[in-house]
């Protein structure tokens, strides 16, 4: 049997789809790659995905018949992680899930089965951490907007934390590193694409973007939190422990400003 | 908005709050049903942290640091000639609502030093919070000081409005309380926290039979024990604790270490340093006597009265308690699991989970995630390799004191060099 390097669209849907064509077919699949990266192995086939939805559901279908609802979430942020050779890996660990009768899901001492574990984790935290340190700045149109450039693409899986806490106000999370946002407008949340100034800054109000009082109540935050720190207890380790480095662009109160 | 105002305000009453060590935001069952501000459903969240590494989750502050007290421990005693300052209710009010609509926060922690009477300051916090929640639809976190001596009447209250409430022992034994808060008697502490701890039991009960009774407290009830400032044990301290839990259904005990801020000769000197370590252990056996199945005296007891400084409370149990090891970790049940240094509640779970499929070895532990160092001279598992076991407990000690990294390791070194 020829060796096949599967293309699909990047979705998650199209990566089910890489799934159900691979058992449909019965490819001997080596590599599954989102578009516009190319590895193309030698002596290999490749075969261009189409998302297709009824397929994409038929596989989500079986598996979740076959795993805990926390596994299935588990492959999902794994998904989003968007690491190089991800695919593959979550292949292995679904070839692994239907080979077995059993529920399989928390097996960690199946490698494939631990990576994806890890990975979700990693994508936990990243979640977790952009709901901690996204910063709102209130603009001129009513609109609390905030700029986020996670390592994994969260954007998708934050939207409900912030949708469920911020009820009665209109926001805009906008992922610049792949160019989406999530706008809230009061009813629902849609994607949205758009261009952004350049001087709108992390943090800041420039005035002709942002309400007269933004930058006051940066500086009040600011305030705070030089005032609640305790100099004789200061560990500087630990604090770049918890808030490393390259999360310090969204935090008015780390980044200094005019 | 006067912002220059608020900003001095802000610095002076955040500057005193912030010896409370309390910061958690978890807990609560308060979800955005209608439509309003602010959801406290969820697992807490800390959206920043200090130099010092600690979490910053709520906007904590004392509504004013006038107090008619003098207690030799705290900033704002009355003696202490300090700037003071005093927040309106709806500056309060304000302030919160600003930063929780900018993600700055997830709530508030509204503190207070006691002007006129306990009565008086614990109405005035009982207002901020039924406000935020009454007029401005708030379900953010809200902790609340019970001031000591409140009325039941007032404890009643505050607790429709709070997701937690707390009030801090600060001394643990009562004589160091008498000594260094003549003014304060322990009954006025332990009186609010009781009445808290009946209303929350009554609201349980209520809520069983009629599903739309109030929520009361719904995060329950914290306090915070000072450490190092009138030469108590540990043993006292954490015996304390243990009562605290059992009798008062904390839900959390915090450990502050004392930062020296007095010259007065009954504390350390200005300058000494904070117990930081020593802090660190007690939540260790914290946790241990939460999460992990250990009776209070298991760990601590007339026969050994402080923790060892150089090893984790476990650890130094287990080592008083060789005969119970080495674990079979593929049989053992999880309460012995629980109990093996270097094994945590995480890795727990996931052996008893893994272990379903295969047999585990060295190599699946250590990709599970335990603590291989430690954990290795506790346990069998299916391999050949085995450990050495014929040390002594003290050889074994040092053996793993060699063989691992502290980030204390600085301040145990003038200890350490004894052996």
């Amino acid at each position: 049997m020829k060796e096949a390097v599967l293309k699909y669209d990047g979705s998650f849907k199209g990566f089910l789809t890489c799934i159900f064509d691979a058992y449909d077919q019965k490819l001997k699949i080596v590599e599954i790659v989102p578009a516009g990266e190319d590895q193309v192995k030698l002596f290999s086939e490749t075969h261009e995905i189409i998302s297709d939805e009824l397929k994409a559901l038929r596989v989500l279908k079986g598996l979740k018949a076959k795993i805990s609802s926390n596994g299935m979430t588990r492959i999902k942020w794994a998904f989003l992680s968007e690491s190089l050779g991800i695919e593959m890996k979550l292949y292995q660990m679904i070839q692994y899930i239907f080979s077995n009768k059993k529920k399989v899901d928390t097996d960690y001492s199946h490698p494939a089965v631990l990576y994806i574990t890890n990975i979700a984790k990693q994508v936990g935290r990243e979640k977790h951490r952009m709901e901690a340190f996204v910063r709102f700045r209130l603009t001129k149109d009513d609109i609390y907007f905030a700029i986020i450039e996670p390592d994994f693409n969260v954007l998708p899986i934050i939207i409900k934390h912030f949708k469920s806490r911020y009820a009665d106000q209109k926001w805009l999370i906008y992922d610049i590193k792949r160019r989406i946002g999530a706008y809230y407008d009061l009813t629902k949340t849609e994607y949205v694409s758009m261009e952004l100034p350049e001087d709108l800054g992390i943090s800041g109000g420039n005035l002709e973007y942002f309400d007269p009082g933004e930058i006051y109540f940066q500086k009040l935050w600011k305030e705070y939190f030089d005032s609640t720190n305790i100099k004789s207890r200061v560990n500087m380790r630990l604090h770049v422990q918890h808030v490393p480095k390259r999360y310090w662009k969204y935090l008015s109160e780390k980044s200094p400003f005019a | 908005m006067d912002f220059d105002r608020i900003k001095e305000k802000l610095n002076i009453l955040a500057d005193a709050a912030k010896y409370d060590v309390s910061c958690s935001s978890s807990g609560s069952k308060r979800k955005n049903t209608t439509k309003g501000l602010g959801d406290s459903s969820g697992m807490g969240i800390c959206h920043s942290y200090t130099q010092d590494g600690r979490c910053v989750s709520l906007l904590k502050i004392l509504l004013t640091n006038y107090c008619i007290f003098d207690c030799a421990y705290c900033v704002t005693r009355k003696s202490n000639d300090i700037k003071r300052a005093a927040f309106k209710v709806q500056e309060v009010v304000d302030l919160t609502i600003s930063f929780y609509r900018r993600n700055y926060i997830e709530g508030l922690f509204l503190s207070s030093g006691i002007f006129k009477s306990p009565d008086h300051t614990m109405e005035r916090l009982i207002q901020v919070a039924k406000k935020l929640r009454k007029e401005e639809n708030f379900n953010g976190y809200i902790h609340l000081k019970s001031i000591p001596g409140a009325s039941d009447e007032l404890m009643r209250e505050a607790g429709l409005y709070a997701d937690r409430l707390s009030v801090n022992i600060e001394i643990p034994t009562k004589s160091g309380l008498k000594l260094l808060a003549p003014d304060k008697k322990h009954e006025d502490f332990m009186k609010p926290m009781k009445k808290v701890k009946d209303e929350i039991i009554q609201y349980k009960q209520e809520s069983k039979l009629i599903k739309s009774t109030p929520k009361y407290a719904p995060a329950g009830q914290s306090t915070q024990m000072i450490v190092g400032a009138t030469g108590e044990s540990d043993r006292d301290i954490m015996y304390s604790s243990a009562f605290f839990y059992k009798n008062y259904n904390m839900k959390r005990v915090y450990y502050s270490g004392y930062v020296p801020i007095s010259t007065d000769p009954r504390l350390p000197a200005i300058g000494s340093q904070v117990p930081m370590l020593r802090e660190n252990r007690l939540y260790q056996t914290d946790w241990l006597m939460r999460f992990y199945g250990f009776d209070i005296r298991e760990l601590l007891n007339d026969d050994f009265q402080h923790l060892d400084m150089e090893i984790d409370p476990k650890l130094s149990w287990a080592l008083r308690n060789r005969h119970l090891f080495p674990l079979d970790i593929n049989m053992a049940d999880k309460q012995l699991l629980l109990r093996v240094p270097g094994i945590g509640l995480k890795s727990t779970n996931k052996i008893i989970q893994a272990r379903k499929y295969r047999k585990l070895n060295w190599q699946h532990l250590q990709k599970i995630g335990i603590a291989i160092n430690r954990a290795k001279y506790f346990i069998t598992c299916d391999s050949r390799e085995k450990e050495l076991k014929d040390l002594t407990s003290e050889q074994l000690k040092q053996v793993i004191i060699k063989n691992s990294q502290s980030k204390f390791r600085k301040e145990l070194s003038p200890q350490l060099s004894l052996f």
